[in-house]
């Protein structure tokens, strides 16, 4: 028995040969190794982000506001972000929803043709744009014409990054919805809206909230794009028109700060934000396997 | 219905026609004052009124390509792995770990970054790679001796461009995992198990069968990363130190575009230099479009590829390797 020599390859060794195991060996080593260097970013995160984390949260945390330059001994708290991340991710929310929703009903029942395609290729390069630009584009303009920082500008430039999730994911939904379903409306003599409105989107009504869901976590999580627009505030502000703090902004300034119990602040925010963005990811996934099922 | 939505659509377009429009004429002042000398300048200099790209693009390239380096392994690994059958109850979970990395707001990679992983960092795994690599020529200059204080311990600058490198490159590993792990799903079933029927061990089914197949998805899914890793702005300006100068080596502070936007923009009062942070706003977009089109043009081509190699029985693909390592 010879060896089999392929074109241009050296003859390969016969059987089970001790250096093919080893390699073999090698490989599955290696595998393991990259399974560990996986986890162990999230486990020192996850670490972390508890132990400090929780040793900053107390009732004052979310009632107070941050203690100022001078009294940086007393832990204060971050009620003016929760505020203001609440108020610039709602504003958020009212436009990029229902704006993302008719894109992709638009792209999932109507859209063939030229148009259909550009709208298509402009949703998934807007998905691709790095946020800073997004914040960068509404500082030149709006904050620069307003000659203010505001909670406004902040929810613009999130909406700008929200709409193309929400329409991706609502348009990823929406075409899951059975084509039978709408021709059999249709044929009834059910005029093309009707069917979308009350058939195609009631059936697909807890893909869309996933959708949503993550289009929230997205905005929740944005610093730099809220950093270049809404500015940051240390004081309670329920103002849209005024500049305001999120609780990532707080993340990133207090971080930087040299006085411990001004870190501190850093991290309950990060735990707060944290714990928030898992409850929505974790209700995403539980109204989408309920969905699933519902189908099945 | 259809004029609603379709006005919906336009007005996405729109959205993003008002995105470039604003950034090339806010950064046209810019290029016509420095021409192509924007980009190839390194002196960032506002009072002077003084402006080169070189030091950000620099900043922004060297972080991108240590972090690619550093995950890209990684993620083929954990791609191969999860394609495995052996271990689904292994799979699974370990999918949904790298679901919830990806799902970790980027300020607190800058956090952690900050407070733990850039100390550890500097106080244990730069004066190694320093041992290691630093005396190569050349290469090694990348990797200097860091300066240490009087009790012997290493004064970090709190962040340089290495450890934006490895913050990035655990930010991007689930996003590179995910579409390798989609590549190398690809594969055709009958050469894997073709190549194990003739007795390969699972080193040389994966590389001599799935590697080959998937070689230019995977490019496709690094592309995407880097796309990702260039764009990324809060946890690099966290962790890379800062400063407007070229940094010398991997270990020395500097800035990536991004941040650079970032830290400068709000206090830029003078037109010019508001004008070159929107000047740096435009090579941020051109590059990571040019990125995420490279990315989609590989992950294409690779998929076709697959299609036209399996039906094709002259071709002198994988298969036929296969077949010699094992006989």
């Amino acid at each position: 028995m010879s060896p089999v020599v392929a074109a241009g390859r050296r003859p390969l060794p016969v059987g089970l040969t001790r250096s093919r195991k080893t390699k073999d060996r090698v490989f599955t080593f290696f595998l393991l190794v990259c399974v560990a260097l996986a986890l162990i970013p999230l486990v020192v995160i996850a670490v972390f982000v508890i132990v400090r984390g929780t040793g900053a949260i107390n009732t004052n945390f979310f009632t107070k506001l941050p203690p100022g330059p001078l009294d940086a001994r007393h832990t204060g708290g971050i009620s003016n972000a929760i505020v203001g991340s609440g108020m610039i991710v709602w504003l958020a929310v009212v436009i990029s929803v229902p704006l993302g929703m008719a894109t992709a009903v638009y792209l999932s029942e109507y859209g063939r043709g030229r148009i259909a395609t550009i709208v298509r290729f402009t949703a998934n390069t807007l998905l691709a744009t790095p946020s800073i630009i997004a914040g960068l584009v509404i500082a030149a303009t709006v904050v620069t014409w307003t000659h203010s920082f505001s909670a406004y500008a902040g929810s613009l430039a999130l909406s700008i990054l929200m709409w193309p999730v929400v329409t991706r994911a609502t348009e990823e939904v929406l075409r899951l919805v059975p084509q039978d379903l709408r021709e059999g409306a249709l044929a009834l003599g059910v005029p093309r809206w009707k069917v979308v409105l009350k058939i195609v989107i009631p059936t697909a009504g807890s893909g869309i909230v996933t959708g949503v869901m993550l289009a929230i976590s997205r905005g929740l999580g944005e610093t730099a794009a809220i950093l270049l627009t809404a500015l940051g505030n240390s004081f309670m502000n329920t103002a849209y028109g005024r500049p305001t703090s999120t609780i990532t902004l707080d993340i990133y300034t207090w971080a930087r700060q040299p006085q411990a119990t001004l870190q501190e602040l850093a991290w309950g925010g990060a735990i707060t934000l944290m714990t928030t963005v898992l409850v929505l990811s974790i209700t995403a996934r539980i109204v989408s396997i309920r969905r699933q099922r519902r189908l099945a | 219905m259809v004029g609603v939505t379709v006005t919906t659509g336009i007005l996405l377009v729109g959205v993003l026609g008002v995105v470039l429009a604003v950034l090339a004429t806010g950064g046209a002042s810019t290029f016509s004052k420095f021409g192509l000398g924007f980009l190839t300048s390194t002196r960032w200099d506002p009072p002077h009124q003084e402006f080169g790209a070189l030091p950000f693009v620099f900043g922004t390239l060297v972080t991108s390509f240590v972090a690619l380096a550093l995950s890209v392994p990684v993620a083929v690994g954990l791609a191969v792995l999860l394609n495995e059958p052996i271990s689904m109850r292994i799979t699974g979970p370990l999918a949904t770990f790298i679901d919830v990395l990806a799902a970790i707001p980027s300020v607190v990679f800058g956090l952690v970054g900050l407070f733990v992983i850039a100390p550890w960092l500097e106080q244990h795994v730069e004066p190694v790679l320093h041992t290691v690599v630093g005396w190569i020529p050349v290469v090694g200059s990348l990797f200097p001796v860091l300066a240490r204080n009087e009790q012997g311990r290493i004064v970090g600058a709190g962040g340089d461009y290495f450890v934006a490198g490895v913050v990035l490159a655990i930010m991007i590993l689930p996003i590179v995992t995910a579409l390798s792990r989609e590549v190398v799903a690809t594969v055709p079933r009958e050469l894997r198990e073709g190549a194990k029927a003739l007795g390969a061990t699972r080193y040389e089914m994966v590389r001599l069968a799935v590697l080959p197949y998937s070689a230019q998805g995977i490019a496709g899914a690094a592309f995407l990363g880097l796309g990702r890793a260039l764009g990324e702005t809060i946890a690099v300006s966290m962790v890379i130190g800062g400063g407007s100068s070229l940094g010398a080596s991997l270990f020395a502070p500097g800035q990536s575009i991004a941040s650079a936007i970032a830290s400068q923009f709000n206090g830029a009062t003078n037109p010019l230099q508001r004008s070159s942070l929107l000047a740096l706003g435009v090579i941020l977009v051109a590059l990571s479009f040019g990125l995420a089109a490279l990315s989609k043009w590989f992950v294409g081509r690779g998929m076709r590829r697959m299609d036209v190699s399996s039906a094709d029985p002259v071709d002198p693909g994988p298969t036929q390797q296969v077949t010699a390592e094992a006989a």
